[in-house]
């Protein structure tokens, strides 16, 4: 499926595939779930029910967050909701991955889903107002979900306040305490934990953020049950999810799969690739490259992000060119970030475009050491892993790069689609 | 009683003065950029005045040194 929601498809063409939930309805009509739609397929959201049984019920689920971590939601909610005070919930679609599009896709397809389990997770939560935090640079998006959060409070379908925010769209703007930051009033930019959210978050209450795709599972489990939830997936890592799959393969867009699917399973929900492959990146811009061929058993891990890379292309340049982003995008800081990124894209840049000395692999390797665990947030681990993957998944160019300078293919246009790497001004965090 | 300590770095505050890796350099580095480098986390008894000293050095209080971690487990458990 394409993300374009604009792409109308006759009735007779479609087939709901098994493995559809969350996109279910899109399957059925081809086009975005309205309020009156969504309530007619599923009915109101149970939130009568949900303070007490919720948080049970998506434990029993193995429900993990959608969004990259995968922390167990209904552990963060029970922790959430045992703490003194008012709560506040973060519906976090923020999505700042490059290569994702699933975010952006779901609250376009099916918004109320998204919104039945943000206020179901508040009534759980005990929070008497939720925050859907989405990029101002996707403004008609905000647009459309704040006509859709008036219409559910017409209705009257929801006990809680529910708000749309519009942040700045960095990389690191999506982390939590970023969100939670810009919601007190400050720069989108993370900030040092402890203090986590839940202990303390807006207006230093006790705050549960979650992805939107892991409260569209919420409003679901809340309606069909632990059981049904772990139909799809395996034991370990039970339901579907989203991923965004792009690169050499038939048809790029948003897919949902089961849960743990392995990587050769999901490039073929998108009708496999188109070319030979070298690897693919899965995660996304915080992931790893993995070898092809792949490992069969090896389950796509991270941000519901796969870009496969066709043989013909040169994965130093992919990842210089992502790197040199991820340097653009620190929040300046933490020195190791704000200084250590930067040194290994340009590192990457010359490894890959360059006249790279066997000097310059010992200096990757070196600073590649100095950057996990070294920043308020996971920015510096993360490049620090893309950059490792690389070098691993890579090392026979690595070494004609070193020996012969740049191949054939360092300059051709990229797979990987780079957004400006033009690091923000100031202003541009608030 | 002295006890077992780790040590910690808040980054976002650390301006890379490199006064804590002059006054604990069995403990910290300093990499090219001139920010610490936190060999190890754990400070044994021996240690604990020199850190003390490093932690109270530092301009910005990014150095912390906390109990260990299993004293800090029974503090941090989750209140219901």
């Amino acid at each position: 499926m394409n993300h374009d929601t604009t792409t109308a498809f006759a009735a007779e063409d479609l087939r709901v595939p098994n493995s559809a939930r969350l996109l279910h309805g899109w399957f059925a009509t081809g086009r975005a779930t309205d309020l009156a739609e969504h309530l007619a397929r599923y009915g109101p959201a149970p939130v009568g029910t949900a303070r007490s049984t919720l948080a049970d019920a998506v434990e029993r689920a193995g429900l993990a967050g959608r969004g990259g971590g995968g922390f167990p939601t209904g552990r963060k909610l029970r922790t959430v909701a045992g703490r003194r005070g008012p709560a506040v919930v973060i519906a976090n679609g923020m999505e700042s991955e490059p290569a994702s599009r699933k975010d952006e896709t779901l609250l376009s397809l099916v918004p109320h889903l998204v919104l039945d389990g943000a206020v179901l997770a508040a009534a759980a939560a005990g929070a008497n107002t939720v925050h859907l935090c989405v990029p101002r640079t996707r403004d008609e998006q905000a647009q459309r979900l704040a006509l859709a959060v008036d219409e559910r409070q017409h209705a009257g379908i929801d006990p809680v306040e529910v708000r749309v925010h519009m942040l700045p769209h960095h990389f690191v703007s999506s982390e939590e305490t970023a969100l939670v930051n810009w919601l007190n009033g400050g720069p989108a930019r993370p900030r040092p934990t402890p203090p986590r959210p839940f202990e303390k978050g807006v207006g230093k209450r006790p705050t549960f953020v979650a992805n939107v795709e892991t409260l569209a599972h919420v409003a679901l489990i809340a309606r069909y049950g632990p059981d049904w939830f772990r139909e799809a997936g395996s034991p370990q890592t039970p339901g579907t999810t989203l991923v965004t799959l792009s690169g050499a393969i038939a048809s790029p867009g948003v897919y949902e799969v089961p849960m743990g699917s392995p990587v050769g399973q999901a490039l073929a929900a998108a009708g496999g690739p188109t070319r030979r492959l070298s690897a693919v990146l899965a995660g996304g811009f915080f992931g790893s490259w993995l070898p092809v061929p792949l490992d069969p058993a090896a389950p796509a891990r991270g941000a519901g992000v796969l870009v496969a890379l066709p043989e013909d292309a040169c994965g130093l340049a992919e990842t210089a060119a992502a790197l040199a982003y991820l340097g653009s995008q620190s929040a300046r800081q933490c020195g190791p970030c704000r200084f250590g990124v930067p040194s290994v894209a340009d590192d990457f840049a010359e490894l890959a475009w360059g006249q790279p000395g066997p000097a310059l692999t010992e200096r990757l390797d070196r600073r590649l050491g100095l950057l996990p665990g070294r920043g308020a947030c996971r920015h510096p681990d993360g490049a620090a892993r893309l950059a490792a993957s690389a070098l691993q998944v890579f090392s026979d160019d690595v070494q004609r790069h070193v020996r012969y300078g740049p191949c054939s293919h360092a300059r051709d246009p990229l797979v990987l689609a780079i957004p400006d790497a033009r690091p923000p001004a100031e202003e541009e965090w608030r | 009683m002295k006890h077992e300590a780790e040590l910690s770095i808040d980054f976002a505050a650390c301006d890379g003065h490199g006064l804590c890796a002059e006054l604990l350099p069995e403990r910290i580095g300093l990499d090219e950029w001139g920010y610490p480098v936190l060999r190890d986390a754990a400070v044994p008894p021996a240690l604990t005045d020199h850190a003390r000293r490093a932690v109270a050095a530092c301009p910005v209080l990014a150095l912390r040194l906390t109990r260990t971690a299993r004293r800090k487990a029974r503090r941090a458990a989750p209140r219901r």
